[in-house]
């Protein structure tokens, strides 16, 4: 088990999946997510893939604030990726609800509903913080191998 | 053969954005299409309401990330139409110049979305390579690259150097050039007109039924534009011309808004070369008289309808937004039915949705005893009342 194991954390760090979902957010953080993923920042340099399904996902990177209709489906994406799993929230209102604190609309947070690892600050990201988040996961899942 | 009903969304690889279809199919081919909204209301009318008007600015701002300057000029319109304020023309024009800067970048965005769902991946790269231009030409403007929160109620916040105005025509001829490689691949590469030409048909009529507009209705032959039939800021002093297509398919959308960066290219340079001279921006008192005002703007993807009703505090009564992609989503209602499973994506990336802008709708009672009932004839004679005194007549359509 011991080096199946191993043998995971290996695949993930030298290519960690990618799951985008956007849960309520104003687009402005989705398009910078996607951005990164184009010539001029690829992060597809670190293996990173745009991958469609959460059962291929190794890292769900979630923007918004979480709005009340879609808390319960984001769980359940969260809930069909395998493990190991980790969530990125992106944005201020992925980190607290931002601007949409108090909107009647949303659970402000998304670790109000998911365990998150990394916080990604910014109204919207820059996609330079997006890579850094990402470098950020990969050495701290690094550091606990 | 038996009917099948399909959710599509409201996580899917080919939305970007939650939204939900519910396809009826035949085998392949779609009998029937429902859309469902809802999964991103956050309630930002509400809370547009308890905050001020300043606050208010950067929330509308953050209705919608790729037009974040459409809803906030049409806001600030508003606002300064109540508070009776002179905005200095320099700062009409800086509003312009980022209100087609946000065209370029959100048309090229599409064309690279559309790209993608075609499946020609090398199409989104390149575009999404040369967006950067325009998001570094915006980022060099207003400090920020995606919510530029240029405006400030009674003007803009930053001024135009002359180094600036340079970089940003540069960085203009750049792209002009690389849009005519785009304006040929998308009007002579096989395989594009083959994923394009006949699907997501929308007949001329139907457009002008189900109120399409913006590039989806001028891809129908509708010749409707804000910019041309209600002039704001300083369009009526551009020389522009109004794109139509009338294939009334995908391909009729991609060559418009192909064309329309030509348009707005020459704008830009139109603007840069005539910045008028003067102050960017007057002072506004906090608390904005009573009153009612209603505003449109062509948005990328179309009309963005603002209303704002003041009290006379610093926070307003009630702010309501109808955003271009709510008018849209019956016409690709229209354009999925009969069509092919496969072509779904394409249809509806084609009319370049953006949820986070239009779910905020909630049905509202009006309150009760005070109800008046407008019919639809009169719906219309007040309209058309309204606008014959802001000088806009429809009777001779
Ligand atoms: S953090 Fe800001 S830019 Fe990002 S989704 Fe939220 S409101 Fe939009």
């Amino acid at each position: 088990m011991k080096t199946f194991d191993k043998l995971v954390t290996w695949s993930l760090l030298k290519s960690p999946w990618i799951l985008h979902f956007n849960s309520g957010a104003c687009n402005g953080c989705d398009i910078e997510i996607v951005d990164a993923l184009t010539p001029k920042y690829d992060v597809e340099r670190f293996g990173m893939v745009l991958k469609a399904t959460p059962r291929h996902a190794d890292i769900l990177v979630v923007s918004g604030p979480v709005t009340r209709q879609q808390a319960k489906r984001l769980k359940t994406i969260y809930d069909q990726m395998p493990d190991p799993k980790f969530v990125m929230a992106v944005g201020a209102c992925g980190c607290s609800g931002g601007v949409f604190n108090g909107c009647y609309g949303v659970i402000p947070g998304i670790d109000k509903t998911l365990p998150v690892s990394v916080y990604i600050p910014g109204c919207p990201v820059r996609p330079e913080a997006i890579i850094d988040g990402v470098v950020k996961l990969i050495r701290s899942v690094e550091g606990k191998k | 053969m038996s009917k099948i009903t399909i959710p599509l969304g409201p996580q899917h690889p080919a939305l970007k954005e939650p939204e939900n279809f519910m396809l009826v199919l035949e085998g392949e081919q779609i009998s029937g299409a429902t859309v469902n909204l809802g999964y991103n209301h956050r309630g930002m009318e509400k809370a547009a309401e308890e905050r001020t008007y300043i606050q208010d600015l950067y929330l509308l701002e953050r209705v919608c990330g790729i037009c974040s300057h459409s809803h906030t000029t049409c806001y600030i319109t508003n606002v300064e139409e109540l508070a009776k304020c002179e905005t200095p023309k320099r700062a009409l024009a800086i509003r312009t110049l980022v209100a087609e800067l946000e065209r370029v970048h959100s048309h090229l965005l599409w064309l690279g979305v559309a790209g993608y769902e075609m499946g020609f991946e090398t199409l989104f790269m390149y575009t999404w390579r040369d967006r950067e231009q325009v998001l570094d030409c915006l980022e060099l403007i207003s400090g920020n690259r995606v919510h530029y929160s240029i405006n400030t109620i009674g003007g803009v916040r930053r001024d135009i150097t002359a180094e600036q105005k340079a970089e940003v025509l540069k960085r203009i001829d750049y792209l002009a050039e690389r849009t005519s490689y785009y304006i040929k691949l998308a009007t002579e590469e096989a395989t594009v007109l083959a994923r394009t030409q006949n699907v997501g048909k929308l007949p001329y009529d139907v457009a002008i039924e189900r109120g399409a507009i913006g590039p989806t209705a001028r891809a129908s032959g509708v010749a409707r534009d804000v910019r041309k039939d209600e002039p704001y800021l300083l369009y009526s002093e551009l020389d522009f011309k109004l794109i139509t297509a009338d294939s009334c398919d995908v391909f009729g959308r991609l060559v418009v808004r192909a064309l329309e960066l030509v348009e707005s290219y020459k704008m830009i340079r139109q603007v840069l070369n005539n910045l008028p001279e003067g102050p960017i921006a007057v002072k506004v008192p906090m608390r904005i008289p009573a009153g009612e005002a209603v505003n449109r703007y062509e948005a990328p993807r179309g009309e963005d309808i603002h209303y704002l009703k003041s009290n006379g505090t610093d926070k307003p009564e009630r702010v309501k937004v109808r955003a271009p992609t709510l008018a849209n989503l019956q016409s690709v209602a229209y354009m999925l039915e009969g069509g092919w499973l496969a072509d779904v994506p394409l249809v509806i990336a084609a009319i370049d949705p953006c949820m986070s802008c239009t779910d905020r709708a909630v049905v509202w009672d009006p309150k009760k005893g005070r109800k008046q009932t407008y019919g639809w004839e009169d719906l219309r004679k007040l309209a058309i009342e309204q606008y014959r005194r802001r000088g806009v007549d429809f009777t001779r359509l």
